[in-house]
Order: structure tokens, then sequence, then C-alpha cells
């Protein structure tokens, strides 16, 4: 299988699904002459020309709502939000009319629309460009919100996206941009609402998404050498969520330990954990742990910074707790 | 309503032309030494110069009282420079230093000064213009005189906010100055591919009843003189004034632009009319500086932009108790997963 960095993952992504069908076109800023912030949209301009990728001038409200107005009429709008910090300008328009839409209009109209950017906390860019947001448009019905973590992923939950009759929120990390991964050549899509099993496990079940499954596996593996088996689940789809997947994996293990890059008090986590608490009260030997960001805003000291994530050492911590080991 | 100024005026008296080449000097030398610090890996994140842009700064807020306020966004250095900020809290900011002007929490980008009633740099384009019509509203409100000076991007203009924030300044007839320091380009978007016209005047002055001028922002009186225009109407209680200063970047938008957008010429002939050098010129043909009283000056530049990366760097950095301080009135109760 050929290794692709996540950025170009992304970028074959949506070059595949353009040549696909022509009512797909992509629009943010700097992405057509300037070839991304992030160059996620290499080559795409020279490509399929300024019909279909388009710059924009820095007016997030305007073009998220012209995204949404096309969707409405059949268009299959890419809008790159160059992170998603910045799509807090264009909120009004994703929460009231992408989200409310089909259902405001009895079912008329659809929003086919991918909202797409990076996010979080990628070394200094301080409170107001570090956010992570997906707690938000989680909470919103009729949103779909995917984080894909892996190369692979980013390229199939993207063409399922793109192909989405929803609207998607489609979140990346800046730091994930150059990993590198294997990703299946052609039409493979990766569908949504699906978590993935990434390892497998029998003493406790490890959930997270994005960025923080390196950490999560890394601490996995750390913890295998003293002989805890986790499995580690990659949600890759947050809303809707593939309670499926956790569930039977909670069943057989008994513990859980949520991980996110996220604020914690209202959090992915959670709603998550709810969720299982909800359902499988009974099947738990200790109560769900979280590892969070720290409760901060995102601060521009790097020591700071690198303080609120959640790091090997805070997951492997919390592990221990629910496995009861560190008396 | 717009005008063209074209003729410089002397507006000022010699120490003051003085001290703002003074304060030009050192905003460059300031930027070309964050410049080498950011390349060392002792700054990170984004970090905007002002290099080209000085005049815009140093000839606007150089006609402030202190009672006034000014607010500017993410390239905001030479605007806390031009306030009279000190370089050492400056550049220990920009280091992450407890000892920054915002205690090394907020970065290159975000820059505050209270004392100087410097309202801050903003990283979210747009975001801090209707701060600005706040601002100026709270000074009529208070009945007071002072004005609020207001610096955003040609790019920012392209934001709801701007339009919001303006057209309420005009109607409510608000002591604001709105400055867009047209440097004809937002990251690699040229002004011809981001507004619908070229003439930016048209876009802030008559949709929002306040007279607009277009300023040369190479020729630092240019800028004053239009700027005092603005103020008096602004005190006398007449409204906002909406100005284009047009300027140049000579660095890249952050620090990792490969500037495919402007050719070598482009910014070699843009250099030509560096701010600095015509005002430099302007004053040695004024016989109010010489090359001696130059050369001097600039030694001392030199060595006070030292001393602050000096004390930037012996500086503490925040503590990893300083993570919950600030978030709101204390006590703060952080909501910890455990
Ligand atoms: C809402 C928002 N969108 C996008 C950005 C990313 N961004 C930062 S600066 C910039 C260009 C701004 O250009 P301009 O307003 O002309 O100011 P200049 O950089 O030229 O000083 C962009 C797109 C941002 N910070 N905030
Ligand atoms: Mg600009």
């Amino acid at each position: 299988m050929p290794i692709l960095a996540y950025r170009d993952a992304l970028n074959q992504a949506m070059a595949e699904e353009m040549e696909r069908d022509d009512n797909v076109y992509l629009m943010g800023e700097e992405v057509a002459e300037y070839n991304g912030a992030y160059k996620v949209s290499q080559g795409l301009w020279e490509r399929f020309g300024s019909r279909r990728v388009i710059d924009t001038p820095i007016s997030e409200e305007g073009f998220a709502g012209i995204g949404i107005g096309s969707a409405m009429v059949g268009l299959r709008p890419i809008i790159e939000f160059m992170t998603f910090s910045f799509s807090l300008v264009a909120i009004d328009q994703i929460l009231n009319n992408a989200a409310n839409m089909r259902y405001m209009s009895g079912g008329q109209f659809s929003v086919p629309i991918v909202f797409r950017g990076s996010s979080g906390m990628a070394g200094c860019l301080a409170a107001t460009h570090s956010h992570r947001l997906e707690a938000i448009y989680s909470h919103f019905p009729g949103l779909t919100v995917v984080m894909p973590a892996t190369a692979a992923d980013a390229k199939g939950l993207l063409k399922s996206s793109i192909r989405s009759d929803d609207p998607v929120i489609f979140i990346e990390h800046e730091n994930l941009y150059g990993e590198k991964g294997e990703v299946p050549d052609g039409d493979v899509l990766t569908p949504i609402g699906k978590a993935n099993v990434v390892r497998e496990g029998s003493d406790v079940t490890l959930l997270t998404y994005s960025r923080s499954l390196i950490n999560t596996l890394a601490a996995a593996e750390q913890l295998a050498g003293e002989g805890v088996s986790a499995e580690v689940i990659d949600l890759r789809t947050l809303r809707p969520l593939d309670l499926d997947t956790i569930l039977t994996s909670v069943v057989k293990t008994h513990r859980c330990v949520i991980i996110e890059e996220n604020w914690p008090y209202c959090g992915i986590g959670a709603g998550v954990a709810d969720r299982i608490y909800q359902k499988v009260f009974d099947e738990l030997d200790a109560p769900i742990r979280r590892v969070t960001v720290k409760d901060a805003p995102i601060p521009y000291n790097r020591n700071l910074e690198a303080s609120m994530l959640p790091t090997v050492d805070r997951i492997v911590a919390k592990i221990n707790d629910v496995l009861y080991r560190n008396a | 309503m717009s005008q063209v100024q074209t003729a410089p005026r002397t507006i000022v008296d010699r120490q003051t032309a003085v001290k703002w080449l003074r304060q030009m000097h050192l905003i460059r030398r300031f930027e070309e030494r964050a410049a080498f610090l950011y390349q060392s890996q002792k700054i990170g994140g984004f970090c905007h110069l002002y290099n080209g842009q000085e005049a815009c700064a140093v000839g606007s807020i150089g006609m402030l009282r202190e009672d006034d306020y000014l607010i500017t966004a993410y390239r905001d250095h030479g605007h806390a420079l031009a306030r009279g900020m000190d370089p050492k809290p400056a550049m220990a900011e920009l280091l992450g230093k407890s000892t920054g002007c915002s205690t090394g929490k907020g970065g290159s980008m975000h820059f505050f000064e209270a004392e100087k009633n410097f309202l801050g740099g903003h990283a979210i384009v747009g975001s801090h213009i209707p701060l600005a019509t706040g601002v100026a509203f709270a000074a009529k409100y208070k009945k007071t005189d002072s004005v609020c000076l207001c610096y955003f991007g040609d790019g920012a203009i392209n934001q709801g906010s701007f339009h919001e924030a303006l057209n309420m300044a005009g109607m409510w007839k608000l002591p604001a100055i709105y400055y867009v320091e047209n440097n004809l380009i937002a990251m690699g978007t040229q002004l011809e591919r981001s507004s619908a016209v070229l003439d930016l005047t048209v876009r802030g002055g008559d949709p929002f009843k306040m007279p607009a001028y277009r300023v040369d922002a190479n020729d630092v009186e240019q800028v004053a003189e239009i700027t005092q225009l603005a103020i008096a109407r602004a005190r006398a209680g007449e409204g906002p004034t909406f100005i284009e200063a047009i300027t140049y970047r000579f660095r890249g938008h952050s620090m990792s632009d490969p500037q495919k957008y402007r050719t070598k010429e482009d910014l070699e002939k843009a250099k030509q009319r560096d701010p600095i050098l015509l005002w430099e010129n302007r004053l040695l043909q004024r016989g109010w500086i010489d090359e001696s009283s130059l050369e001097q000056m600039r030694d001392e530049i030199k060595e006070e932009v030292e001393a602050a990366i000096e004390f930037a760097e012996n500086s503490p950095e925040p503590g990893p108790e300083d993570l919950y301080t600030n978030i709101t009135v204390a006590p703060y109760i952080p909501q910890e997963s455990d």
C-alpha cells in the first residue's frame, strides 16, 4: 500500500471526489493560488482551475453561508477554515443554517457540505488560535462530526464526508499533517459513524480520537510491558457515535479511560461516559476516568502549553487508576 | 468624500520629529532581532513583523494624548513600541516569559499594556474593530474627549465585524479613528483578489457617513497630519474618521511565507520608499539631525534592543501554577476531570 502523509491523503480525497463529481468544489482562504495555508490543497487550483478551487477574502461568515446556499441547490462544497478557530466567526451559519435546514424545511432542503480545516494546540499559537471545537459542534443535532487520526482515515473519511447528504464538520489536527501512514489506493471509503479498534486488549478500553491516538497507543504499549492488555479504540466519528463498538469493548474489559485534547467540562468524554453509564453501568468494575486538556485557556508559553496536553504519563496514571494498580 | 494628501507639511517640532525617527528605528531593530530569535527557535507560533509599516503607527500614535486609546491586530509590536512600551517586556513576551507584557500567555499576537491605554493586539482578523467602537462609545458615554485609534489590515475589512462596527460608530458619532493599513496584501491574497473596489476610502467612508482619507503612510508626517485632523474632529464630538494608510510590508506574512505572490523587484522597488529612509533624509535636509547624531541614535537603539533580549532571556518562565491565574477574578475553580 502507498505511504502518504495525512495532508496528502486529504489532498487525494478532494482530488478524487472533484474528479468524480463536478458539483464538488473547494472554497476558502488561500486554498487556491497559495495552495492552502497548510498545503492541504497543493496543486488543486492548477488542476481544477478557478471555477472549482476558489480563494475568498477573509470573510468566514460570508463564505460559509455561500457554501450552504449553494449546497441547498445541489452543489457539494468543501469549505476550508484555515483553522477551526476561525469557524467561530461563521458559527451562526453553521449552527443555525447548516445544522437546521433539513429539519426546519420539513425535509425539503438538505445541506451536503463539508467544513474542514486544522485545529488544536500546535505550538505557541495561544488562546485564539488553538481551539478544539468538536464538543460544541457535536452538541448540535443535524451535524456530523468527524476527526480522523490517521492518513488512511483522513482520506477515507473525507471521501465519505463529501458524499454525505448532511453537513459534516471535518476537524483535522495541525500536528498530524506530516504524519505518514499506509493509504489504500483509489476509491476506498471509511464509513461515517464507525469506530476503529486499533489495538485489541482485554483489561481496559481506551477511547480516543485525533492526535491523542498517538499518545494513547504509546501508553498501551508501555503498559503491555507490565502485563496490562489495553484495547484502543479510535472513535473517528464523534456524532453519530459508534456506541456498539464502544459497548462491546467495555462489556469485555469492564474498565474504560477516555482521552481527548479537549476541555473536561462538557467535553466529548463527558458525553461518551454518559452513554456508557446509561447502557452498561453494571458491567463497570471502576468509574470511567478521563484524560483531557487542563481547564484553562491556551497559553502562549511553550511549557505551559505542553503541561495542558494528555501526555503518556497522564494516560498511564488514569489507566492504573481504573485497574486499581496504584496502591 | 475621499481626499488625497500630497505635499508634506512640518507639523511637529524638531524634538518630536527626532523622537519619531528614533521610534521607527527602534521598531525596525526590534523586529530584525525578533526574526533572528524566531529562527533560533526562542520564539514560537506566529510572529508578524511590522518592517516597512513603521511610519503608520509612529505618525498616528505620536499625535495621541496619554488619555487616548489604541487597539490593533496581531501585527502589533510596532504599535506597542510607538505607544512607548518598554522593549524589555515586549521582547520577554515573545520569549514567553512571565515578565512579558502579557505575562507570557499572549505571545507575539497578543501584546497588551493597560497603563498606556493599549488595548491589545488581536489575532482573529476583524475581531477587534467592534472593540474599538466600544472604547469610543465609552469615551463619549463618560463625557471625556478621549479618542480611540484602531488599526487593521486590508484583509480585515472583509469581515462583517468591520461593517457592523463602523456603521454604529458613524451613526452615533463616536470618537474613533479607523486606519486600514493597506499593505496591498492579506497573507497571500493581493488586494484586487479580496476587494470589489480598490479605493478603500469608498468602503470605509460614505457608507458610514464618515470622512475618509487616503494617505501615503511611508511619510510619517502625512500620517500625523491626517491624524491631527481626525483627532480634532473626534474630540469636537463630530464623529469618526476612516483613513486608508497606503503602506508595504517588507517581510513575509508571518515567519514561514515563501512570498510567491511578489517578485524580488516589487520588494526592492518598495524599499526605495522605506519610511525610515524618507524621514531620515527629510530631517537631514532640515538640518534637524546630522550623520553623527544618527550614528549615535543607531548605536543606542542597538544597545537598547540587546538589553531587552538579555532581560527576556534572563527572565523566568511562568510556573505550572500560572496555568490557572487570570482566568476569572480569583479564585478560579477549574472543572478538571479528576
Ligand atoms: C478570522 C480569521 N481568519 C483568518 C485568519 C488568518 N489570517 C491571519 S492574518 C491574515 C491576513 C490578514 O491580512 P491583512 O488584514 O491585510 O493584515 P496584514 O497581515 O497585511 O497586516 C489571515 C488570513 C485569522 N487570524 N482570523
Ligand atoms: Mg494587508
